[in-house]
């Protein structure tokens, strides 16, 4: 008997985007990052195409990290206060993505300046040539004080920033627009809101082509499978030709899965969990594995290790059928 | 839902005039506004002011210099098809139509074929319009199955089931209604179902209200597409809700405008790579 295909076609294709600029496109960029381009779901490459492998962003921040557990210090031990030789070791470790965050802008923990962090993103700039994604304290009055000096500072590098919501969505948009930036749209694991900020940011003139969407994210374990399904529905709106829906998606796995008990307990907390050298970076690449069958397209990544392990998925998920990789 | 804009025809005045004297502005004026309002392909018609293959080229050509839209060409001439066809230049096209008329079929189906266009059937024959849902969806089978049979994929096909007027044919209304529920039985994945949506107010007094009205039951019932007055607001609105309760859309609070973003682009085929 005949099995029968299976196979589905979909209608439309993820946007592409782009990060980075070279030289020649107004930056000095020494290398860009496109992802985006599915016209299936995520390696589902016996039916459609994945013109771009997911990639994994490794994280710098703007300040010494005052909470990390050892496990996630140690590789960057002798770099935590120094943004730009972080970021160096951050490419060393093989990410062809560096996203700084500008934590110590909270105001709860170094209410650093806007100029502070300025002078932040554009030693990350000088100090490496992948491209950036540069995320805010996450407070909106304060984001909205420090984008400005900061989208200023690193004009024409065709940076990623993140992130913007409902609230705040026409500081970020005139950013990006007036200093050449791509954006990252914020919603609280809310589809309808996904889609509402993706036609906001419209509205206000910017174009959907120039948006990732950031979907929130939860750690294994927390939630997991709620946002998996919100990922899941908006790339299949996408593919149907839901245009607001139809973007690459971000995760930000770093600060969620290193926020839980079971990446960061030490030993002596829980001894029967064993080392958490192990278990931590374990706990951070599983929630990545996860996301990437979701439709995770950037992966924002702590753990080199974890990285590694993560990059390693991909490449032999993105083996062409029929050349030894599955399906 | 896709929407299919009706008014590049030249049964209207002055889309006539246009086409008699070669005058581009009204055509080009009706095709921005209608892209502009969302719809997913433009119908053209040469209707009875010509019989002239000539002329529909004039007229594909003269909306491809206004808009990207994909083009519904649409004649009961063959000759006619396949000049509109020729001038697309290989983008992307509806035929509107073939009947299931074993002759008509014999010759719009090549033409869908060779021009990798969709096809939309009126679920009529030549014994005319259908009096009831049997021969409906008789009609139906036989043009989705010849379709299909000639190497079509079931959503290149768009069927039809001849909508009439309400003033003058009030039984024939649920009898398309129960005919479009058929028709979503023939194929999965699915064919299209498109309806003359203006076809239901013809010389009626509350036009605008009945068609919205018909337009919500149909899409409840599984029509996806219609050739209608997109610029009709409040049309494209009752549509736009009506997919939110169906969820056939993910809501929005500017669900509205979320819709307009997808209708524009929803007859957009992506180009295998």
């Amino acid at each position: 008997m005949d099995i029968p295909d299976a196979r589905k076609r979909w209608s439309h294709r993820i946007n592409t985007i782009t990060i980075g600029a070279g030289r020649d496109a107004g930056g000095s960029r020494t290398s860009t990052v496109t992802v985006g381009g599915e016209t299936t779901l995520p390696f589902y490459r016996f039916e459609g195409e994945m013109p771009h492998a997911p990639v994994v962003a490794l994280e710098v921040w703007d300040i010494a990290p005052p909470d990390w557990p050892d496990a996630a210090r140690e590789p960057f031990a002798d770099v935590l206060d120094d943004p730009g030789k972080w970021a160096q070791k951050c490419v060393a470790y093989g990410a062809p993505l560096v996203c700084l965050r500008l934590k110590g802008c909270d105001p709860l923990i170094a209410d650093r300046t806007p100029d502070e962090a300025a002078r932040a993103a554009r030693r990350v700039v000088e100090s490496v040539g992948v491209p950036l994604i540069i995320w805010g304290c996450g407070k909106e009055d304060k984001d909205n004080e420090v984008f400005p000096v900061v989208a200023e500072a690193v004009r024409g590098e065709n940076c990623l920033l993140a992130t913007f919501t409902e609230g705040n969505y026409k500081t970020l948009t005139a950013l990006g627009t007036a200093y050449d930036h791509k954006l990252v749209a914020e919603s609280p694991v809310d589809i309808n809101i996904a889609k509402q900020v993706n036609i906001l940011a419209l509205d206000a003139g910017f174009p959907l082509e120039n948006i990732v969407i950031f979907p929130s994210t939860g750690a294994l374990g927390y939630g997991i499978e709620y946002v998996y399904s919100i990922m899941e529905r908006t790339r299949i709106a996408g593919l149907q030709g839901d245009k607001a829906m139809a973007l690459p998606i971000l995760c930000d796995i770093a600060s969620q899965a290193w926020s839980v008990k079971e990446a960061k307990a030490g030993v002596d907390e829980v001894p029967e969990w064993g080392d958490p050298r192990a278990r931590g970076p374990m706990w951070e690449a599983a929630t990545a594995y996860v996301y990437l069958m979701a439709g995770a397209d950037v992966l924002v990544m702590r753990h080199p290790q974890a990285a590694r392990a993560v990059q390693d998925v991909v490449k032999k998920l993105m083996v062409p059928p029929g050349q030894g990789g599955p399906a | 839902m896709i929407l299919i804009g009706e008014r590049i025809n030249a049964g209207f005045k002055d889309i006539g005039r246009a086409i008699r004297d070669k005058d581009k502005g009204p055509v080009q004026e009706w095709a921005r506004r209608q892209a502009a309002a969302g719809a997913s392909y433009l119908d053209v018609n040469i209707g009875a002011v010509s019989k002239d293959p000539r002329d529909m080229v004039w007229l594909v050509q003269a909306v491809l210099e206004a808009v990207p839209t994909p083009i519904s060409v649409d004649s009961t001439q063959p000759e006619v098809l396949r000049a509109g066809l020729e001038a697309l230049d290989g983008g992307p096209a509806l035929i509107n139509s073939t009947t299931a008329d074993d002759g008509r079929l014999a010759r719009v189906i090549p033409l869908a074929v060779e021009f990798h266009a969709s096809l939309l059937g009126l679920a009529m024959d030549e014994r005319g319009s259908p009096p009831d849902v049997a021969r409906r969806v008789e009609n139906g089978a036989k043009i989705f199955a010849a379709a299909v049979e000639a190497g079509l994929a079931p959503d290149q096909v768009f069927l039809d089931p001849i909508l009439m007027p309400i003033r003058f044919m009030q039984d024939q209304c649920p009898k398309v209604l129960e005919t479009i529920r058929e028709f979503t039985l023939f194929s999965d994945p699915p064919l299209h179902i498109s309806v003359g949506l203006s076809n239901i107010r013809s010389e009626a007094k509350e036009r605008k209200l009945l068609t919205r009205t018909f337009v919500v039951m149909a899409l409840a019932l599984g029509l996806d597409a219609a050739i209608m007055d997109v610029l009709d607001e409040e049309l494209r609105a009752a549509v736009a809700t009506a997919e939110l309760v169906l969820n056939r859309e993910i809501y929005t609070d500017d669900y509205l405008r979320a819709f307009r973003l997808k209708a524009g682009g929803a007859g957009e085929p992506r180009r295998a790579g």
